[in-house]
C-alpha cells in the first residue's frame, strides 16, 4: 500500500443552523486516507459520517477546516469540479434514462469523445456483469442491479476517490453479502481509493483495510480492523463494535511500549495493553471479548469466580452470562467442537471460574 | 353450484346497473352542458343568416362557413381570400404562442424558487401566485391599462429616469396584448410547472452535480426532462385560453387589433351573422385540438426519445 494521502481532512468542523439551535455535525475532525485504501466510516446514525461524506463530495462546504485531495485544498470547488465520485444511498439513478446512458451521464459531462465513453460504458457494464440489461430503464431493474448501475456510474468516470453512502443498506441480508465480496473485488481491480460509510459494524470490519469509528461529530479512533476490536480505545469504541466485557482493575506498573500489569478485583494481576497517548494509572477500565475467555471449574489459575445466570446455545457459540462475585456481569462466548468439549457443558446457577488468554485485556482511554 | 353462478351473474349485472344509475346525473349534466351546445352551434353554422342576427332555421347554407377564410367581392362577386381574418388567426396564434413562451420562461424559475423553499413556505408562496385571482378579469386588464399608457407609470417612470424621452405607445398594440395575457395566464404557468417541480427528486440534481454536470446542464439533461409533465400541462393551460382571449385584446389592444375571442363576438353582436361566428368558433376549437395533438404526440416522443 502507498503512503500517499489521497485525502487529507484538517480540522473540519461541519455546524448546521444558527444562534440557539446550532448543531456541530462535525466537529475538529482531521484525518488521512491512503492511496488505495478501502477507508470505512463508521459510527451510529447522526455521528456525522454522512456529513464528512458530502464535504468531500462538495455537497457542503465546511465551516471550518481544510479539505485536501492529494494535497490540493478542494473545500471550496463546487461538487462538478472534483475529481471524486458517489454512489448514493439511494443510488439517485436517472429515472428517464437506460441503464448504459445513465453510466455514460459523467463521461459526456466531462466532454470525452463518443467512441471513447462507448467503449468505457461497455467496459463499465462488463465489469459489473449487466451488459444483459444496459438498454432497461433503471425502473425497470431490482435493487441489486440498480446497485450495480450506480457503482458503474459513479466508477465511469475513473474518479480518483470514490464515496459510498451506506449503498448496501437497502439490501437484503443475503444480497448484501453478495454485494460486500462484489465491492471488495472491485476495490482491487480498479485500484481507487473507496470511502465508505455504513454503521453496520460488521460490513466494516468485513471490508476495510482501514476503519474510522466516529460519534457526535467526532472521530474517536482510526484503525484497521483488528486494531479496532481488538485494541479498542474507548468505552464507545469497543462498545459499539462487538459484544464487550468491562472490567474494573488498578494499575499496578505500565511500560513506555503500551503494556502494563493489572491487578483485578479478585486480586489476580493480569498483563493488559494500552492505547500508546496516555500513560494508565490508578483505576482504570479494562475490555476483554467474550470468546476471549473460557469457563472453567474454579481453581487456583481462574481470574474472577462467579455463577451462571443463563446459558445460550447459538449453533456454533455458547454464551454463558456469568455474575461474577463482585456483581459485575461478564459474556463468555465458547465454540461448540465436535469432539465434545466437556468444558463447554456448564449449567445454569453452576459455579465457575474465568480463565483468560494471553494479551487480551485492553486498558480504556477514559 | 348451478344457482350459485347464476346469483353471481345477476348480482354482477346489477352491480353494473346500478353504477349507470349513479353516473346518470353527471352524464346528463356533461351531455346538455357540454356536448349539447357545440351541436347547436354545429347546427347554426350550417343555416342562412337571419337579417337582425339569429339565423333562419331550416335553410341550409354554407355561406357561414365560405366566409371564414375567403370573400367575394360585392361588385364582380370574384373569390378571394379574407385578408381580415387571416391577420386576426394569425395575430391570435402568434400572440398566443409568445405568450406561452414568455409565461414559460418567467415561471419555470418562479416554480423552481417556491419548489425549493422549506415546506412550510412554500404554501405562503403559492398563496401570493393565486392573488391575482381574487380580483375580476376586467379590473386587472384596465389596471395594466394604467400601467401601460402614455402617461402611465411605466412611461412616466422611464422618462423620469431619462431612459426615453417621448413616452414609447404600447397600449393598443399587439405589445399590449401580450403583456396583458402573460400577466393573467402566468399563475396558470406556475401551478403545473410547481407541481411538477415539488415532485421533483433533487437527490437526482445531486448525483448530476456529482457527475461533472455544471449548473446549465443539470437544467437541461435532468431538471428540464424531469419536469416535462408540468412543462406541458402549463404550456396547454395557457395558450387554449389565449387563444380565445376575449377580455385582454379587447381592452388593451383597442378596437383595431382584433383576436379570435372579439371577431367572434364581432359577428354575434354588431355583425350580425351567426353562422361565420359559429363556423369561426368550431374553426377555432379544431385549431386547438389539432394544436394540441400534435403538441402532445410530439413532446410525448421527445420525452421518449431523450429515454432511450
Amino acid at each position: 500500500m502507498a503512503d500517499k494521502n489521497a485525502i487529507e481532512v484538517r480540522g473540519a468542523s461541519k455546524i448546521f443552523g444558527t444562534g440557539e439551535a446550532q448543531v456541530a455535525a462535525l466537529d475538529n475532525v482531521s484525518v488521512s486516507i491512503r492511496e488505495n485504501e478501502f477507508f470505512t466510516l463508521l459510527g451510529p446514525s447522526g455521528c456525522g459520517k454522512t456529513t464528512l461524506l458530502r464535504l468531500i463530495a462538495g455537497f457542503d462546504y465546511p465551516t471550518d477546516g481544510e479539505i485536501l485531495l492529494y494535497g490540493q485544498d478542494i473545500a471550496p470547488l463546487p461538487p462538478f469540479k472534483r475529481p471524486v465520485n458517489t454512489v448514493f444511498q439511494s443510488y439517485a439513478l436517472f429515472p428517464h434514462m437506460t441503464v448504459a446512458q445513465n453510466i455514460a451521464f459523467g463521461l459526456e459531462m466531462l466532454g470525452k469523445p463518443r467512441a471513447e465513453i462507448d467503449g468505457r460504458v461497455a467496459e463499465m457494464l462488463r465489469l459489473v456483469r449487466m451488459e444483459a440489461l444496459k438498454d432497461r430503464r433503471t425502473s425497470q431493474i431490482s435493487g441489486g442491479q440498480q446497485q450495480r448501475v450506480a457503482l458503474a456510474r459513479a466508477l465511469a468516470p475513473q474518479p480518483k476517490v470514490l464515496l459510498l453512502d451506506e449503498p448496501l443498506s437497502a439490501l437484503d441480508y443475503k444480497l448484501r453479502k453478495e454485494m460486500q465480496i462484489e465491492l471488495k473485488r472491485l476495490q482491487n481491480q480498479t485500484g481507487i481509493t473507496f470511502i465508505f460509510v455504513t454503521h453496520d459494524q460488521e460490513e466494516a470490519l468485513t471490508m476495510s483495510d482501514r476503519i474510522a469509528v466516529m460519534s457526535s461529530g467526532r472521530i474517536l479512533q482510526v484503525g484497521s480492523p483488528w486494531d479496532i476490536y481488538d485494541r479498542p480505545a474507548e468505552r464507545f469504541v469497543a462498545d459499539f463494535i462487538g459484544e464487550t466485557n468491562f472490567l474494573h482493575a488498578d494499575v499496578v506498573s505500565a511500560t513506555g511500549d503500551g503494556r502494563a500489569t493489572v491487578r483485578l478485583s479478585s486480586g489476580v494481576e493480569i498483563p493488559a495493553t494500552f492505547p500508546a497517548s496516555v500513560m494508565p494509572e490508578g483505576k482504570v477500565t479494562i475490555v476483554i471479548r467474550p470468546e476471549h475467555a473460557r469457563v472453567a471449574a474454579p481453581n487456583g489459575t481462574s481470574a474472577h469466580v462467579g455463577h451462571i445466570e443463563n446459558v445460550v446455545y447459538l449453533g456454533t457459540d455458547t454464551h454463558f452470562h456469568v455474575r461474577l462475585d463482585d456483581g459485575t456481569p461478564f459474556i463468555v462466548r465458547q465454540q461448540n467442537s465436535r469432539n465434545g468439549n466437556s468444558q463447554t457443558s456448564f449449567a445454569a446457577a453452576e459455579r465457575v471460574g474465568i480463565e483468560f488468554g494471553r494479551d487480551v485485556a485492553q486498558i480504556l482511554k477514559d | 353450484m348451478a344457482s350459485a353462478q347464476e346469483s353471481a351473474r345477476i348480482a354482477e349485472r346489477e352491480d353494473i346497473r346500478n353504477r349507470w344509475l349513479l353516473s346518470a346525473p353527471a352524464l346528463v349534466i356533461i351531455f346538455l352542458a357540454a356536448i349539447g351546445p357545440l351541436f347547436i352551434m354545429l347546427a347554426y353554422s350550417f343555416m342562412a343568416k337571419g337579417d337582425y342576427g339569429d339565423v333562419k332555421f331550416g335553410q341550409f347554407s354554407l355561406d357561414g362557413w365560405f366566409s371564414v377564410f375567403l370573400q367575394r367581392d360585392i361588385f364582380d362577386d370574384t373569390v378571394s381570400l379574407a385578408d381580415a381574418h387571416l391577420t386576426i388567426f394569425w395575430r391570435s396564434v402568434r400572440l398566443s404562442l409568445m405568450t406561452t413562451f414568455v409565461t414559460l420562461v418567467l415561471g419555470f424559475p418562479t416554480a423552481y424558487f417556491i419548489a425549493t423553499r422549506p415546506q412550510n413556505r412554500r404554501e405562503v408562496w403559492l398563496f401570493l401566485v393565486t392573488i391575482p385571482f381574487w380580483t375580476n378579469l376586467l379590473i386587472r386588464t384596465f389596471a395594466m391599462q394604467e400601467v401601460i399608457r402614455n402617461e402611465g407609470i411605466l412611461n412616466t417612470a422611464l422618462m423620469m429616469l431619462g431612459v426615453i424621452k417621448s413616452p414609447i405607445q404600447i397600449l393598443y398594440t399587439d405589445t399590449a396584448i401580450m403583456f396583458g395575457m402573460v400577466y393573467v395566464y402566468l399563475p396558470l404557468m406556475v401551478l403545473p410547472l410547481y407541481a411538477a417541480m415539488e415532485k421533483l427528486d433533487f437527490r437526482l440534481v445531486e448525483a448530476g452535480y456529482d457527475l461533472y454536470a455544471g449548473r446549465f446542464q443539470v437544467l437541461r439533461r435532468l431538471i428540464i426532462p424531469l419536469v416535462k409533465p408540468g412543462i406541458i400541462a402549463g404550456s396547454i393551460l395557457v395558450f387554449i385560453p389565449s387563444l380565445g382571449a376575449y377580455v385582454t385584446p379587447r381592452v388593451l389592444g383597442g378596437g383595431k387589433n382584433m383576436m379570435l375571442g372579439n371577431l367572434i363576438e364581432l359577428q354575434f353582436g354588431q355583425g350580425r351573422n351567426w353562422p361565420l361566428g359559429a363556423a369561426i368558433s368550431i374553426t377555432l376549437m379544431v385549431v386547438v385540438m389539432t394544436a394540441l395533438l400534435i403538441y402532445v404526440r410530439g413532446a410525448a416522443r421527445a420525452g421518449t426519445d431523450n429515454n432511450g
